[in-house]
């Protein structure tokens, strides 16, 4: 094999390095302050607003999270926990006491100064009585929220959990002023390096540096931002290659090759935990037999799902929701491979010699569902499995569909932690356990692994429950799918962006610069 | 006059009438659309009691009867009532936020001006092009400029909006940049910069909206040149173009104004397409994410300016053509 380093990973390892001298020779590379940062983002809608419990989609987790406000810690761009409000944290030893020390001299766009009190209140606005947080579950594992000084809070969580600081990254749980809540909501009053202009829901936000932030000088480099909603995937790429726009997320994988041929443009690709999956619901027959469900695991021709829905812009997934972009990925777990005479095998171990089977599919359930669903069924075909395609509509697919028919399709965006995935989708009993499934041996492991603080021994609790989900699991997980978004030259990163979600964990905001 | 004014007031009257079995219409049909907003909102996480309360909420556990005339009695006051978007909001933050947030007419009111403009940019280019053209296909009828204007428009019709939108981003916006291919326009923009954002999708609707004006202006002056007193305009050694301009065209205003009326109806009513490829902030994308996330004040209130539009351009057109033509005018 030739080393064939392509312009592109030269210029990355440029900046690289430019980013690591800035270090020892502050003058060279610095990334550059000023300029305006236009972004055309698709997940726009007329019904968003500033309050950060109600994000959902790219355009307001870029407008929130990623530039008016702030949270408590974040995922780097390499993929580490760091502080943003919250100096430095410690756990007690059975991680249930949680203190967090905050940082000091941090100011909201109103002025007001941030400190415990505001963390209280930011946290209180997820559990209060009618509010319907995505991010309920995670505060309302907290028993007691103590301040123990201006600038220091400590949580006592009802058990022990090791990854509190990591659930406290979540983009829902930006931090607000106290007593100021419902302005701040109306407004988008944080304390984050950008202060809002002006914002027209589902069309286009407008937002300035703010001069008094915290850490002006190395976070929030631009002068200005300017968020475009674009909903249509074509018209996001022609912004993009006419200038109109520096960034774009969410490439149609067909324009990728297109984009590569631009030389100003520059395609960022990473494969995070999003994944595509097939769960079956166990109550139901045939699914209730664990034999029944891995001979379905080995009719799927994994590969083939990736090179022709994803365009090979994914990677196989092996029937958990675990993915390169989480800490504890056992990327070393024997894969599920497509074997047509172990599928068969299994079949007879459920002591059946053939199987019928419904499966519903829509490209409401993700892009492309409905093709994934042939293929499959034309590779289940070679081993004896005979899958019905039920065409569902998109338009209420997760409230008709979803958690109702017997086997259907669906995707997952993966969360930062195992636990966390785990516990949404996998925990027996909990609502969104899409199959029902429940494994005596996996809930405890859970449970073992959420207030383990080593290491070491969480990597092997977490290795294990991969292999439980891949052999016993009732979801079938062809493919994770790459997060791809583009962007020009017109605009600069220190080469390494975040795999944890798109465009740079959606924090290219407050981390890159105009070249 | 007082003829005039008689038919005027009994084509109002009709429009009155029309309006309301359109909303009617509108109202039934919405409230017949699959789907709940509570669980388009809830998502996931529908379970019953959490629907029922949000319905309750939003009054939706009415009888449909009380909830028309409720809608109907604000509606024709200019308040089409808070979107449920919005309304959810407010009871979400806990607090009496509503004076910060919009109501429907708000959230419309921006989107329906830029609407407005950009028909009107569009009207202001495709009517007096498509006239001239049509008044010179007439006039040079069945030669090869009548040939090639016919083909040419013929075929921007036929081929699909975005197909059109496509092509002109591509000539204009990536070959040549003459105008810009986003035409995200906001208040900040003085008219010079809304005018060159808008170019691009008023080009593309010109030549979707040309053909039809075209084609009606050169049938409508075709078929009146066959009449006896263009025979005798002829026969008197009057020149073709002072036969078609001054002795035709007027003849032949009725069905061209009807035409340019349902063209503009159109240009306000069915461009969702191209706003979408352009990211043009109008009422159609307003109305397709209302759609999608069951926003049904929103809807209805789209829907019905949509109606209105149809139904005044039409009554203009049906008025104007009156008075192009004493027949109609002084009635015996």
């Amino acid at each position: 094999m030739t080393l064939n380093i392509s312009r592109r990973t030269a210029l990355k390892t440029a900046a690289a390095a430019g980013a690591l001298s800035v270090a020892g020779m502050p003058a060279m590379a610095a990334p550059k302050h000023g300029g305006t940062y236009r972004i055309g983002m698709s997940g726009g809608n007329t019904s968003d607003t500033w309050d950060s419990r109600t994000h959902s989609d790219s355009f307001m987790i870029n407008m929130g999270a990623g530039c008016v406000f702030e949270t408590l810690t974040e995922v780097s761009s390499a993929g580490e926990l760091v502080g943003e409000l919250a100096e430095s944290w410690e756990a007690s030893p059975d991680a249930k006491i949680w203190t967090f020390n905050l940082r000091k001299g941090v100011t909201f766009h109103n002025g007001k100064s941030f400190g415990a009190d505001d963390v209280i209140a930011s946290m209180n606005m997820h559990v209060e009585e009618g509010a319907k947080s995505a991010a309920k579950p995670i505060v309302s594992a907290v028993s007691e929220m103590k301040k123990l000084s201006d600038h220091q809070v400590q949580f006592v969580l009802k058990s022990g959990s090791a990854d509190f600081p990591y659930l406290v990254s979540d983009y829902h749980i930006c931090m607000f002023p106290a007593g100021q809540i419902a302005e701040a909501i109306a407004g988008g009053i944080g304390t984050g390096p950008y202060k809002v202009v002006s914002f027209e829901p589902g069309v286009r936000a407008l937002v300035t540096k703010f001069d008094d932030h915290w850490d002006a000088d190395n976070r929030g480099y631009f002068a200005e931002v300017e968020q475009i909603f674009i909903a249509d995937a074509s018209a996001r790429v022609n912004a993009l290659m006419t200038s109109q726009v520096d960034a774009i997320n969410r490439v149609d994988f067909k324009s990728v090759k297109l984009l590569n041929a631009y030389i100003n443009i520059d395609i960022i690709e990473v494969t995070g935990n999003m994944h595509n999956t097939f769960p079956m619901l166990v109550g139901n027959a045939p699914f209730n037999d664990v034999n029944v469900r891995r001979a379905l695991k080995y009719a799927v021709n994994r590969q083939e799902m990736v090179d022709k829905i994803l365009l090979g812009h994914g990677a196989v997934g092996n029937d958990h929701p675990i993915g390169p972009a989480n800490q504890y990925y056992a990327a070393d777990l024997e894969q599920t491979e497509y074997d047509p005479d172990k599928a068969k095998f299994y079949l007879k171990e459920a002591g059946l010699s053939s199987l019928n089977v419904d499966l519903s599919v829509s490209d409401g359930a993700f892009g492309g569902a409905v093709d994934a669903g042939q293929l499959y069924q034309n590779s289940a075909n070679g081993a004896g499995v005979n899958i019905n395609i039920v065409q569902e509509p998109a338009d209420g697919y997760w409230s008709n569909v979803w958690l109702k028919k017997p086997w259907c399709a669906c995707y997952w965006s993966g969360r930062a932690t195992e636990d966390w995935m785990f516990s949404t989708a996998y925990e027996s009993g909990v609502p969104w356990n899409d199959t029902g499934w429940e494994n005596e041996r996996f809930q405890k492991l859970l449970l073992q692994g959420r207030a383990e603080l080593d290491a070491g021994l969480r990597g092997e609790i977490y290795r294990e429950m991969q292999g439980i989900c891949r052999d016993e699991g009732a979801t079938v997980v062809p493919m994770y799918q790459n997060y791809v978004d583009a962007k020009s030259n017109r605009v600069e990163n220190s080469g390494k962006t975040g795999n944890l979600w798109m465009l740079d964990n959606l924090r290219s905001c407050k981390r890159w610069w105009s070249a | 006059m007082n003829n005039v004014i008689t038919i005027i007031g009994k084509r109002l009257g009709l429009g009155l009438l029309t309006m309301f079995m359109v909303s009617v219409i509108i109202f039934l049909a919405v409230n017949m659309l699959p789907g709940d907003f509570a669980q388009a909102l809830l998502g996931q996480s529908a379970t019953p009691e959490a629907v029922a309360a949000i319905r309750k909420d939003l009054g939706l556990d009415k009888p449909i009867h009380i909830r028309y005339f409720d809608w109907l009695l604000g509606a024709v006051q200019w308040d089409f009532g808070t979107s449920f978007a919005k309304a959810n909001f407010s009871s979400y933050a806990g607090t009496t936020a509503d004076a910060n947030f919009g109501t429907v007419a708000d959230q419309l009111a921006p989107r329906f001006a830029n609407t407005l403009f950009l028909a009107g940019v569009t009207a202001a280019i495709a009517v007096p092009v498509s006239l001239i053209i049509g008044v010179l296909a007439a006039l040079y009828r069945y030669s090869i400029f009548d040939r090639i204007a016919n083909v040419s428009t013929l075929t921007s019709i036929s081929s699909p909006e975005f197909f059109v939108a496509y092509v002109l981003i591509l000539l204009l916006a990536v070959l040549s940049p003459v105008f810009p291919s986003l035409s995200n326009i906001h208040d900040g923009m003085d008219f010079g910069q809304k005018l060159e954002k808008t170019m691009l999708p008023a080009l593309t609707l010109t030549l979707v909206v040309t053909a039809h004006m075209m084609r009606m202006t050169r049938a409508a002056i075709i078929n009146l040149l066959a009449s006896p007193y263009i025979e005798m305009a002829r026969l008197k050694g009057l020149s073709p173009f002072r036969i078609i301009v001054v002795h035709a065209l007027p003849n032949a205003l009725a069905p061209i104004i009807n035409v340019i009326a349902l063209n503009l109806a159109y240009l306000i009513t069915g461009v969702v397409v191209v706003e979408v490829v352009f990211v043009y902030p109008g009422v159609g994308q307003l109305f397709v994410d209302s759609v999608k996330i069951r926003d049904i004040p929103v809807v209805q209130a789209c829907c019905l300016v949509f109606a209105a539009a149809y139904i005044s351009l039409n009554l203009i057109a049906d008025v104007m053509s009156i008075l192009s033509n004493p027949r109609l005018r002084l009635p015996k």
